[in-house]
């Protein structure tokens, strides 16, 4: 037949190797699909809370989690992270740079309080193409990403309260959007003991 | 030459999700029950080593007569742990890593769960 390329055909999934693939995937696609769970999530819950908590994070939550695994293995030669500094320069630079095609604008630590860290992105791409309507406060679609980086953090044992948040800019039109991470007590108690 | 040796995979949350008789050495009744008995005891050895090194392999952990438990920590803290009395390091240490290569696979489908994949145990016991 003619323009038939020769693809392998395998038998069974798990003899797929796990190679890079294509890296880049169609951003009108992607952002149909989030629309789409964004709207029949929102068919299926009675208020703001829930859905963006339970629904939109808990599917991030899935992604972080399957993200880990493989790209430890793919990107650090499996070396895992044992500090709290290395697994967040971790899901700064290796995490973003798979998921969104760049590392992330800035990564802080909380002056406040100890156990807050905050990653900030002048424009999530999952907000990009979303406008939330006045009468839905303060709900904000980065919560998918809050879930994934709460999936990476908690299954590498850094467990952690992770959401996102709307920050005005003076000067800009869109505001910016930062992941707050807040670790839980037995993270800290661990550093300490080790470090 | 034959060798004895039993395998376990155990989630992050202490769930143990497969296991299986590797060896080739004929296989007592009552040793089954030995053998998962040494492994979950070493369990809280690995909670701790883990903790003090960005290893994945981690040898000879522990040690029972004449048999050897060996573990493999994944980066999402599932272990993988080899009871076993052979010496061969090189020979468990990538036996661990198809495992782990497999492992990431089967993940993608289930995050957790047991793997009662029948492809996933031949895979296992023919990699011995």
């Amino acid at each position: 037949m003619i323009g038939v390329s020769k693809i392998k055909q395998y038998s069974n999934v798990l003899d797929k190797p796990l190679s890079k693939g294509k890296q880049e995937v169609s951003l009108s696609a992607f952002a149909f699909l989030f629309s789409e769970l964004v709207q029949y999530n929102q068919t299926q819950v009675d208020n703001i809370a829930e859905l963006e908590r339970s629904r939109l994070e808990d599917a991030g939550y899935a992604v972080g989690a399957r993200c880990l695994e493989l790209l430890c293995h793919r990107e650090k030669g499996n070396r895992r992270e044992t500090r709290l500094l290395g697994i967040l320069s971790f899901v700064h630079s290796t995490v973003w740079k798979v998921l969104f095609g760049k590392v992330a604008d800035s990564l802080e630590k909380g002056t406040e309080h100890e156990d807050e860290y905050m990653i900030s992105e002048k424009e999530l791409l999952v907000n990009r193409f979303i406008s939330i309507p006045k009468d839905m406060g303060t709900f904000n679609c980065g919560a998918f990403v809050a879930g994934i980086v709460r999936g990476v953090l908690d299954n590498a044992g850094f467990p952690a309260v992770v959401t996102a948040h709307f920050v005005p800019m003076e000067g800009q039109q869109r505001p910016r959007t930062t992941i707050l991470i807040k670790f839980a007590e037995e993270v800290l108690r661990r550093e300490a003991r080790v470090g | 030459m034959a060798t004895t040796a039993s395998f376990i995979i155990v989630s992050r949350n202490d769930i143990p999700i497969y296991e299986a008789e590797v060896g080739s050495a004929t296989k007592r009744e009552d040793a089954a029950q030995l053998h998962q008995f040494v492994l979950h005891a070493a369990l809280d050895i690995v909670q701790d080593l883990a903790w003090t090194t960005s290893a994945m392999f981690l040898k000879n952990i522990d040690r029972f007569n004449d048999l050897v438990v060996s573990v493999y920590v994944t980066a999402g803290h599932t272990r993988l742990m080899l009871l076993h009395d052979s010496r061969n390091d090189d020979g468990i240490k990538s036996f661990f890593q198809e495992v782990h290569e497999l492992y990431i696979k089967v993940n993608f489908l289930q995050l957790g769960c047991s793997v009662h994949v029948l492809v996933f145990h031949l895979s296992i016991v023919e990699k011995n």
